[in-house]
């Protein structure tokens, strides 16, 4: 599931480790102590290439709960809150940004 | 519509039991991803931003009424509310869960739909013109021929792994309303001097990151003679297409790299020896499949009832009229294109509650039939005249009848980063923005047939290169900026767009195309000159000049 291409990624500040949930392809982000979470503000944070890596390497052992790991920018506001660091994450965190068409499934 | 056999449902219940075990095992950890992810693409399951995406063919854009009614249950039920009609005949539902899928194919398999050659390396989903069997002039119903290619191509055990995804369009008219120019494959069906019908073949078409114009190999192909063929460029293609570099596996860089003669030859010697096998189309098997579309039963009708001359006095009714409705091949009935692009909606959106009114109205005024177009709208290809007052009635009261058909705010455009795993940029809010630019539909007539089409990255899903304004998203420094091309299109005449210039920021893009439309009315020869004809006369160096100026 780790991203081949992200084995030689550059990181130029705070990232983390994001993929999608492999029940219902909801976004999740790696936290700290090992799992997955559905909010960003849980995510582990790591600064250096090797540090990503490793995050990386963790969230792709095979345990079955999520798809797709890889590295993503984060921005870290002045009192610690965590962000996601470009748009294509914002997107991620926010869904679509203009209003859907649509309601709710009815299913579970 | 097409009559599904015993054979077809049970085919269809069989691959959905086939596909409930694989989620389960995966579900369960018996299958991981690397070995789950070409399973769940063989049958249409992608993985996009936010959640699983199921992409649903709609063979030869014909759909019956309770096929789309299944649709919006299907939406419903286990989607958000709503489906997304795409630029090949298919619909996308964005939202639904892993463990719902199989329940939702089981239930769109009950009416005979399904996402089989919709991903994965195969022969996709065969496209063909969505007035097919209702346009006048046609040499023969196009679907007809789709769908012997469709039994032909499902599961083909040598076509299955080809080296990349492989795209066929056929029209059968005059005016090419299945940009089979485009395509890795296009078949345009006519008759010889003798009347005999047949297809010119074309070849390595397609958009994407390295664009082409299909080249043509074969004027005339008998038409019995068409799986034959198509499986002689199959071998061909099978056989020499890359497999070392995704972005050179298409059959357009093949046909680009050892020339469209050198192609040909191949073609007609590996077809030399097959052509008459078993792939041979004897005159009962077409007439099978022949009999199995059945037509409406078409009444004797005037072409100007008393309900239609007297509905032609309120200029809301004529002004949808003229934009969205178009002769039928039969007197007393016509071709009716619901708009799905409603000023600032997701263009190709449809609401569950949508599709079943449209449905409905299928039933009460089509003979319970809808088409599906590439330019994502939707059609009732068999409406009586008379009828057409109260089907424009039932369709404004649903938010369907916006006449824009065709228009600058018919745009056609990618889900792009809004949704999709590929995108770079997004593509919806920049339609909306500008078709809300343009919202004044008297202004928008005024400028006439104008198609902008947008993609959220170099894959084209959005068909920019043959767009009249073709709107490409590129990211660069974790910005959004477009690239603007113009004077593409995608039909008999298909060429690709000519770049205006330098890309420009998710803002400006709204203004640079009503400054490229006020450049384009200022300078076209008559108000009937098209915007895409005016491109050609003049090229694009009037337009970047204005343009650049201003931004």
């Amino acid at each position: 599931m780790a991203a081949p291409q992200q084995q030689k990624l550059k990181v130029n500040g705070p990232v983390t480790v994001t993929a999608n949930r492999l029940t219902d392809g909801v976004v999740v982000w790696r936290t700290a102590a090992g799992g997955w979470s559905t909010d960003i503000a849980e995510a582990a944070i790591v600064t250096t290439a090797p540090e990503a890596i490793a995050l990386l390497e963790s969230a792709s052992t095979p345990h079955n709960e999520a798809v797709g790991a890889y590295v993503a920018p984060v921005v870290l506001s002045g009192n610690g809150a965590i962000g996601p660091g470009n748009l294509r994450e914002r997107i991620r965190v926010a869904g679509p940004t203009f209003a859907l068409p649509g309601a709710e499934p009815h299913a579970s | 519509m097409y009559v599904y056999d015993e054979f077809d449902r049970t085919f269809l219940a069989e691959r959905v039991a086939e596909f409930r075990d694989q989620v389960t095992r995966r579900l369960d950890g018996a299958l991981n991803e690397d070995e789950f992810k070409p399973l769940r693409l063989m049958n249409g399951v992608y993985l996009q931003l936010h959640a699983y995406m199921l992409r649903v063919a709609i063979p030869y854009g014909t759909l019956s009424a309770h096929q789309l009614r299944r649709m919006a249950h299907v939406a419903r039920v286990y989607d958000r509310g709503y489906g997304h009609f795409t630029t090949r005949q298919n619909i996308q539902f964005n939202w639904i869960k892993l463990d719902n899928l199989p329940d939702a194919m089981a239930e769109l398999a009950e009416v005979g739909v399904h996402g089989i050659q919709t991903s994965g390396n195969c022969i996709r989903n065969v496209t063909t013109d969505q007035w097919a069997g209702a346009v006048p002039g046609e040499f023969d119903d196009p679907r007809i021929w789709a769908e012997i290619l469709r039994q032909y191509s499902t599961l083909h055990p040598e076509f299955t792994y080809l080296p990349r995804k492989f795209k066929i369009a056929i029209t059968a008219a005059g005016h090419d309303r299945a940009a089979i120019k485009v395509h890795d494959v296009g078949l345009r069906l006519h008759r010889n001097d003798v009347g005999e019908l047949g297809f010119e073949v074309l070849v390595g078409g397609g958009l994407g990151r390295t664009p082409f114009v299909g080249k043509s190999i074969r004027p005339f192909l008998p038409a019995r003679e068409l799986l034959s063929y198509i499986e002689a460029i199959m071998r061909v293609y099978n056989q020499y297409g890359r497999r070392d570099n995704i972005y050179k596996a298409r059959i357009k860089i093949l046909v680009h790299e050892i020339g469209a003669e050198a192609f040909a030859e191949a073609v007609e010697a590996e077809w030399e020896a097959i052509r008459d096998g078993a792939l041979h189309l004897s005159d009962e098997m077409i007439a099978d499949i022949r009999s199995r579309f059945v037509y409406p039963a078409y009444e004797a009708l005037e072409d100007e009832p008393a309900e239609f001359v007297a509905a032609m006095g309120d200029p809301r009714f004529a002004t949808w009229f003229a934009n969205s409705v178009h002769a039928h091949k039969v007197p007393g009935y016509s071709i009716v294109t619901i708009s799905l692009k409603p000023v600032g909606a997701p263009p190709g959106d449809a609401t569950a509650d949508q599709m079943d009114t449209i449905a409905d109205l299928a039933d009460a005024y089509a003979f319970g039939e809808i088409r599906v177009g590439h330019e994502q709208n939707l059609c009732l290809p068999s409406v009586a005249r008379r009828d057409l007052p109260e089907l424009w009635r039932r369709l404004d009261a649903a938010g369907l009848a916006t006449p824009n058909v065709n228009l600058v705010n018919d745009i056609i455009a990618c889900p792009g980063l809004d949704y999709c795993a590929l995108a770079n940029a997004r593509a919806i809010p920049v339609a909306q923005e500008i078709a809300k630019r343009f919202a004044d539909l008297d202004k928008a007539r005024g400028i006439g047939r104008l198609h902008i089409n947008i993609s959220g990255c170099i894959n084209a899903c959005g068909h920019h290169h043959v767009g009249h304004i073709g709107i490409l998203g590129v990211e660069k420094n974790g910005q959004e900026f477009y690239q603007i091309t113009l004077g593409g299109r995608a039909d008999e005449q298909a060429q690709l767009g000519t770049l205006l210039g330098p890309a420009v920021s998710y803002d400006q893009v709204p203004g640079l195309v009503e400054d490229v439309v006020a450049t384009y009315m200022e300078l076209r020869a008559t108000p009937q000159e098209l915007f895409v004809d005016t491109v050609a006369r003049l090229g694009v160096e009037p337009f970047k000049e204005r343009v650049y100026a201003a931004h």
